[in-house]
């Protein structure tokens, strides 16, 4: 559908032939769209999916980190984790921001997360099990998730743009504080040495089924690449990802979990071996190793804030009207 | 400074710290448990502040001690034993709903605003420097726990009692602020440190008062019976034992 003329999908969308054309014009003029602009309901319905799911993936993304902040080996960690975990929740609030301009609330967005409706990122359904998982979550998670990212700022949609240029900055520094610990610790005593291998065991896969589905099978890729707001596909982005990393990891000495891992001498690409798209579904779906604990944790913390919020709407009113 | 006083700064100093750390750790906490977004944010920029105040006051410690500023303080927070530590039980306490951890806070801010303005004018340069550069950001803490305590005393029947229950609960534990910190006697009457039951009387008044503004009785309760420093609640280990725990995996590692 999303190889042909705009005059068949203005008829499959139901739109205007003319706005659609001139929509389609500007994005190729390489301009950005802004909140008041036209735009066709798919494209402003596949933006508020895709910008809310990424703020609910920066909130759930809290939880696994944030249960290591009071564990911190060192003053100077802690900061660091308490300052990223700020961030992540700076990010949420960007994002639900940059959703709103499109004419979502935030209670909707939180309704569907919590109600299971809407999506977050799958990896945060991975427990953390010990403290080397968060410098694994800072160099591969937040590595993966920059190369999405910095595709994402010169999407076509304005706010989410700028809002990723803003998120990138910080992201940067997020992953390189997770690559100084993995390396730093890979030079590091042995219980440091053997934390370290058995993060990126755990983390490796994982991080690699974050780009989503194979091409041919990510059903959303041809309408969001034909208006824009992504410019590359799932699999472009996982192999940049492969290929940086694979040399860096193993000049730490640490061996990745994946025997048909090689160098493809003729592309000079790293070729892994075969993802488990099961597995990814399977925690898609629900039924990840933590899914329902970080669900339980966001609706208990929803549930017990309910009269925070509700005294503070009280009192806004009371005082709105003295 | 003569030798004995540097050494009872330096423990001062570090009950001060413990105080920021401890309650630094339950503010963190929160951390993506907050009622709304931007309270995550909040309390986990509370929490790095406390932290880093923390961070500052072992530092001058660890030098007055003649210990190297850049391990001493790491040696102080992941090795010490429960009972080494010397802050008051106040900030120990586990973080309970929103009312508690918001009045909490401003209790502590309340207080804390009148000691750092105290120890900006110490006559010791490096510590009023520190106090004078901390005191900016804990401006900025009591500026919003002190937004909570009228949004929440007077906001609806449950916020009230909740408010009310957490104050009922606190009291006693804040009448601890009036003690006196290590050496503070001796570093008082140098004109280094200010005296706790003084600043004490100030802060009484002015809480009380605007805790009563904010809809909330505050009875006249006894204190603990025992404020001192070294004494802490069954929350204290707990709270120790989660802190120290990487750290202590590998006690030689660099982390």
């Amino acid at each position: 559908m999303y190889g042909a003329d705009v005059e068949q999908i203005a008829i499959q969308l139901n739109e205007d032939p003319q706005k659609l054309a001139d929509f389609e014009a500007r994005i190729a003029r390489g301009e950005k769209i802004e909140p008041g602009d036209w735009m066709p309901a798919e494209y402003r319905r596949q933006l508020i999916r895709m910008i809310s799911q990424h703020a609910h993936s920066e909130v759930v993304g809290m939880l696994p980190e944030g249960a290591w902040i009071t564990k911190a080996p060192s003053l100077r960690r802690k900061l660091i984790l308490l300052a990223k975990v700020q961030d992540e929740a700076g990010h949420g609030q960007y994002l639900y921001h940059a959703a709103e301009t499109l004419g979502a609330t935030r209670e909707e967005m939180l309704d569907a997360l919590l109600e299971g409706k809407a999506k977050y990122s799958s990896i945060f359904n991975y427990h953390t099990t010990t403290w080397a998982d968060n410098g694994a979550i800072g160099w591969l998670v937040d590595g993966a998730a920059i190369l999405n990212q910095t595709m994402l700022a010169r999407c076509s949609y304005g706010p989410y743009s700028r809002a990723m240029v803003r998120i990138c900055m910080e992201e940067n520094f997020h992953r390189k504080q997770g690559q100084e610990m993995i390396i730093l610790y890979s030079q590091g005593t042995p219980t440091q040495r053997a934390m370290v291998q058995d993060a990126i065991t755990r983390w490796w896969w994982p991080t690699l089924m974050m780009f989503g589905p194979h091409d041919a099978d990510s059903p959303n890729s041809g309408v969001l690449i034909r208006w824009g707001i992504k410019t590359r596909t799932n699999d472009e982005l996982r192999q940049d990802f492969i290929n940086q990393l694979v040399p860096d990891l193993q000049a730490c000495g640490i061996v990745l979990p994946d025997p048909d891992l090689h160098y493809d001498e003729a592309t000079g690409n790293w070729r892994t071996g075969a993802i488990d798209w099961d597995e990814f579904w399977a925690v898609l779906k629900g039924n990840g190793p933590a899914n329902a604990e970080r669900m339980a944790a966001r609706r208990q913390a929803h549930a017990d804030g309910y009269w925070v919020r509700e005294a503070a709407a009280a009192y806004a009113v009371k005082n709105q009207n003295q | 400074m003569e030798r004995a006083r540097q050494y009872a700064l330096s423990g001062y100093l570090i009950a001060l710290a413990d105080d920021e750390l401890i309650l630094g750790h339950r503010d963190s906490e929160w951390t993506g448990h907050a009622p709304i977004l931007e309270e995550d944010i909040a309390f986990a920029n509370l929490a790095l502040d406390e932290i880093g105040h923390a961070k500052l006051w072992y530092e001058l410690g660890a030098d007055l001690l003649g210990q190297d500023k850049t391990t001493y303080p790491d040696r102080l927070v992941y090795f010490r034993e429960p009972a080494q530590f010397r802050n008051m039980q106040l900030v120990e306490l586990p973080k309970g709903d929103w009312a508690f951890s918001t009045l909490r806070q401003y209790l502590f801010d309340a207080f804390e605003a009148l000691r750092l303005e105290a120890l900006s004018q110490s006559s010791y340069t490096p510590l009023a420097e520190i106090a004078a550069r901390i005191r900016t950001e804990e401006l900025y803490h009591l500026r919003h726990s002190q937004a909570w305590v009228p949004r929440l005393g007077l906001g609806t029947e449950e916020s009230h009692a909740r408010m009310q229950a957490a104050l009922d609960a606190l009291w006693p534990y804040a009448q601890g602020l009036a003690a006196p910190l290590p050496g503070e006697q001796d570093l008082h009457a140098a004109g280094i440190v200010p005296s706790s039951a003084a600043l004490f009387e100030r802060w009484s008044g002015e809480v009380s008062q605007f805790l009563v503004e904010a809809g909330l009785q505050v009875e006249l309760r006894s204190p603990l019976a025992d404020m001192h420093r070294s004494s802490h609640s069954e929350h204290l280990p707990a709270l120790i034992h989660d802190l120290q725990s990487v750290a202590r995996l590998d006690p030689e590692a660099i982390w």
